[in-house]
């Protein structure tokens, strides 16, 4: 469905991206993990067209997406819940999730999808008038993800939804998230420091370094392997 | 020493209180004209501060072109009155037509400036664009000056003397209310276009995270266009007015004006949009008082004194915070 082949992206002289291939499939959750400036963000980055590639292919469904422009990334149903979350701190809970739902023109399915996210997380329909700033780490991960759900997308791409949160809330928010997946048959990528966790939600995964991808497989398999163990799990 | 220098300090403020109070007391309705005077000129301030402070929230830039803006409108408007004038049009109509030939213009200009000299250098260090705003400053003033004149132009007030306004007139005048009440009407809609509607969410998006807004398909360049564009259409309708006002326009209007309404701005805390309003108020208010009862040679030094004191104790402004909501 969705498919990277050996790109490049640059920040000025930095070389971030080395050629990286990635693919998946419909219906998929797939994880990228890798230490801390691997270049994990910039995967997304460069999917969603705010950081260019220099070189290099991405595809959906077939069709050539390298260099288009972030908004007509996602009409074309990519959204991605960047690292840090980056709630609008000053626009109230609802119109966080009116943007989400900024390309949208169907308002009856946009009450419908309001009605949804408000479902997977009911304490955003309490806090709906709230100032987004004013949310925990844990809430505002939970509104970014809903406001991601609100424009529908075909793929949703996680950066570290894990980073900051308490180990109660990360279990929350990552049965949510396979929750998503299974009901609403959305792909999901995510990018992630935590290993285990995010192996063991994923069908398939990529471990990165320094700018490459030096090992894919199962999540399972990459769970046992000795490797990975060592160097992400910390056995 | 600062013993007393503090007891100087205290007794000079209570020598300008004990003289203001007397005055206020002696003549109240001298005290009001200054009032109403000052309110219609910081109204005008607002229409044109609140193009800086959108512009300045959602890129941090400061649109040193912005008074010309203003200016535009005013010269539009004049050209289309006395035209439509010569040829005998009714009144009302000119009026209209007037508003909405300086509006249109100035937007196209505003649109156009940030096409040509900000777009290309969104990415620059942030003197680069300041310098392209001066550049566009200087550029559109001589450009006027050379396809008018240099000379000011009489200004037909377009807004007539209102007969029921009549028992009034000599504490505030059918002009002077008319720009009060056209400058609150176009705040409300305003607000409401900000609070309400698709492209000012957009806005307010944008100003608070761009990267974030363009991930939600936001298109943030038509976004940035959007901004100009209004801040355009309200500072050309403050034009109109201020020439309505004064009766004579020339190419150089704008540069006082603008430097006036950035002040007003800076006063309210740059950024905000409620802070642009109440800062132009301010702004407008205290001037009137000031050249009303001290010294009026010193109108434009006053203005300055302020945005000196403002930028040494309280750069934020009266609105702004540290990270001030913009938009
Ligand atoms: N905006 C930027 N400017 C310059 N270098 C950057 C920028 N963002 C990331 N980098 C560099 O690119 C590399 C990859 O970063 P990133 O994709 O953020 O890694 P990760 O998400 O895996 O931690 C790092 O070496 C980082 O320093
Ligand atoms: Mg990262």
């Amino acid at each position: 469905m969705l498919k990277l082949s050996n790109i490049h992206t640059y920040y000025g002289n930095i070389h971030a991206l080395k050629g990286i291939d990635i693919e998946v499939e419909e219906g998929e959750v797939i994880s990228l993990i890798g230490a801390n400036g691997a270049g994990k963000s910039t995967t997304l980055m460069t999917t969603s067209g705010i950081v260019p590639a220099k070189k290099g292919t991405i595809e959906l469904n077939g069709e050539d997406i390298t260099y288009l422009p972030p908004d007509d990334i996602v009409k074309k149903g990519i959204c991605q819940v960047p690292e840090g979350r980056r709630i609008f701190p000053y626009l109230t809970v609802a119109e966080n999730l009116d943007m989400g739902a900024f390309l949208r023109n169907d308002n009856d399915k946009i009450k419908q999808d309001l009605a949804y996210v408000y479902e997977l997380f009911p304490i955003l329909a309490n806090r709906r008038n709230q100032a987004g700033g004013t949310l925990s780490g844990g809430e505002q991960q939970m509104l970014a993800i809903s406001r991601a759900l609100m424009s529908r997308p075909k793929i949703l791409l996680l950066d570290e939804p894990s980073l900051g949160l308490a180990p109660i809330v990360v279990k929350q928010i990552f049965s949510i998230i396979e929750k998503i997946n299974q009901e609403s048959r959305t792909t999901i990528f995510i990018v992630e420091q935590n290993a285990n966790l995010a192996l063991k939600a994923a069908h398939r995964g990529y471990v990165m370094e320094t700018g490459r991808i030096t090992m894919t497989d199962t999540g399972e398999n990459l769970l046992a392997n000795e490797d990975v163990k060592k160097a992400y799990l910390g056995i | 020493m600062r013993w007393i220098s503090i007891l100087l300090g205290l007794s000079g403020t209570g020598a300008v209180g004990f003289f203001a109070v007397r005055e206020i007391i002696m003549y109240p309705m001298y005290f009001f004209e200054l009032f109403l005077g000052g309110l219609t000129r910081g109204s005008i301030y607002a229409l044109i501060a609140l193009g800086y402070t959108m512009v300045y929230g959602i890129i941090q830039l400061i649109n040193f072109a912005h008074g010309e803006i203003y200016m535009i409108g005013a010269m539009t408007a004049l050209i289309v009155a006395t035209v439509l004038g010569m040829w005998g049009w009714n009144t009302a109509v000119i009026v209209i037509l007037a508003f909405v030939f300086a509006i249109v213009y100035s937007c196209a200009y505003g649109f156009t400036v940030e096409k040509i000299a900000y777009k290309p250098l969104r990415n620059a260090p942030r003197l680069s664009a300041l310098i392209s705003a001066i550049g566009m400053s200087l550029f559109l003033q001589n450009y006027v000056m050379l396809a008018q004149t240099p000379d000011y132009l009489p200004f037909q007030s377009l807004i007539p003397d209102f007969q029921f306004w009549e028992p009034f007139a000599h504490i505030i005048t059918s002009v002077e209310i008319t720009i009060i009440i056209t400058t609150v009407i176009v705040m409300i809609l305003l607000g409401l276009l900000i609070k309400f509607t698709r492209i000012g969410k957009a806005m307010r998006a944008t100003a608070q995270d761009k990267v974030m807004a363009a991930l939600l398909g936001i298109n943030v360049n038509n976004v940035i266009s959007a901004t100009f564009v209004v801040g355009s259409a309200t500072a050309a309708i403050g034009g109109v007015l201020i020439a309505c006002h004064v009766g004579q326009i020339n190419f150089y209007i704008g540069f006082l004006a603008g430097l006036k309404a950035f002040i007003a701005a800076v006063l309210g805390g740059i950024g905000s949009i409620p802070g642009a309003v109440l800062g132009s108020l301010v702004l407008g208010i205290s001037e009137s008082f000031f050249t009303g009862y001290f010294w009026s040679e010193y109108e434009d030094v006053f203005a300055f004194a302020i945005l000196v004191l403002i930028l040494i104790f309280r750069p934020s402004g009266i609105l702004g915070r540290h990270d001030t909501q913009k938009v």
